[in-house]
Order: structure tokens, then sequence, then C-alpha cells
């Protein structure tokens, strides 16, 4: 899994790509957690749309960075999220905390 | 849990050391399997991903402090049903209905705790069975209807 970090205008941008399982999801954590202390964005936008694989691993990825982005009252956005890894998140009610676009 | 006694039309069966780089693998290994059965890509996706759970599952909860074996076992039978068998020689799990209730993890942050919720969601029928000092085993069913039949 690939992970890309921009800082934007319209706030931080998290660009996942390939296969996010729990083997890629304790270092794409560290690599959000660093970004979001270092940066402190009001917005972040996890950009999902070159992910091929996420199974319950994407779950703990997106709290992980709600969890910190609360913190500091900033807000989640999970964008272009492919119909399997959306699957994924609404069978955990995520939609209720987090903004998908 | 209830066996199958019927005889499937093809099997599977691999072994690998409880390695994080096997999720990867195990997914791989059950999508070539299943191709036979011309599953559609959301049905190729479902099944996956109620894989990688279970392995992951027997990964990091069965082998805490350790690196185990974990088999994967893939039947097919003549009614285009497809069963996924994941076992491993692990701790256990205590009480099985408490770990499948959704956002139940022993976990640390990286687990959501869906888990078993995704499994049972994702596939037709699942079957959990363990012993506490055993280990684990994950039965899981799907069927894949024909395409050239209603859809």
């Amino acid at each position: 899994m690939k992970i890309n970090v921009r800082d934007t205008e319209d706030g931080l941008v998290i660009q996942l790509s390939g296969e996010l399982d729990h083997h890629a999801a304790k270092n794409a954590l560290k690599e959000i957690a660093d970004a979001t202390e270092e940066l402190v964005p009001t917005i972040c936008t996890l950009d999902m749309s070159e992910v091929t694989f996420m199974d319950s691993s994407g779950i703990a990825v997106v709290l992980g960075l709600y969890r910190k982005m609360s913190e500091v009252g900033g807000k989640v956005i999970v964008k272009n999220a492919p119909p399997g890894a959306m699957k994924v998140f609404n069978t955990a009610g995520l939609e209720r905390i987090v903004t998908f676009e | 849990m209830s066996k199958d006694k019927r005889c499937p039309v093809n099997e599977m069966k691999l072994e690998f050391p409880g390695r994080s780089i096997n999720e990867g693998f195990a997914r791989a290994a059950i999508a070539g399997f299943a191709a036979q059965l011309d599953p559609t890509l959301d049905e190729i996706n479902d099944i996956k991903t109620a894989v990688s759970e279970a392995v992951t599952n027997s990964i990091v909860h069965a082998y805490p402090d350790k690196i185990g074996r974990v088999m994967l076992r893939g039947r097919i039978f003549e009614d285009g049903v497809l069963e996924i068998t994941v076992k491993d020689w692990g701790i256990g799990i205590e009480d099985v209905r408490k770990a499948r209730a959704p956002m139940f993890t022993t976990g640390n942050e990286e687990r959501s705790g869906m888990g078993f919720t995704i499994m049972e969601s994702f596939m037709d029928k699942l079957y959990v069975r363990s012993k506490v000092g055993k280990g684990t085993t994950v039965r899981m069913l799907k069927r894949i209807a024909p395409r050239n039949t209603a859809r």
C-alpha cells in the first residue's frame, strides 16, 4: 500500500493506493497520525480512488483518522471509495460519523 | 458445526505461517480457486473480504505472541456452493457468541471488531467452532448462481 500526503488549500489530502488490509493498516495509521499531528488540519480528505481492496482494517484506519481529527475539532471526508470498500464501511455504519463523497 | 457429507467436485488446501504478508496471498489463492464458478466481481470481492477477515483473525488473535500455522481450504459442490474453511491451532476463543458481536475486539487500534460481522454479512452462512488452547475453525458458505439463469 502506498500513502501519499499532500497539504493543500482545501486541507490535508491523504491518498491511499493498493490493498488496505491488516498488513498495511499499521503503517497507514502511523503515517496518518504523523501527518495530522504535524499539520493540524481542519479538514482531512482520505482519497481512496486507488484502493484495490479493503477489509475491516479500513474501518480501523478511518476511525483512527476520525479520532485524531476530533481532538482538534476537524472534519474527515472519505472520497471516491470503491464499491467493495463502501460495502465494508456501510456494514460498520461509518456513514453516521464520516462524510463520504 | 454441520459437516457437508456430500462429495465436492473440486477441492484445494493450503497451509502457511501466520505472517501478515500472507493475508494478501490467502485472498489471491481463494479468488483463483473460486474463479471456476464464474462469480461476478462483487461476489469475488465478498469472498476475498471474508477470507481476509478470517485469516487476519488467526494471525492476530490466535497467535498473539508467535507465528503459528494457518490452514485455508476451499471446496466446491455441484450446486455451486463454495465452502471455505480457515483453521488455526492457536489460543482459541473463550466466548464465540461475544466474539461474533459487532465492535467486540481484544485487539489494538488496528482492529475494528467488525471481522465476524463482515464474514456473516458477505457470505451466506458462517460457522465458528473454537476450543480454548486448541484452536479455531471458521467455516463459511456462499452459493454462486450460474450467470446464464435469472440473476
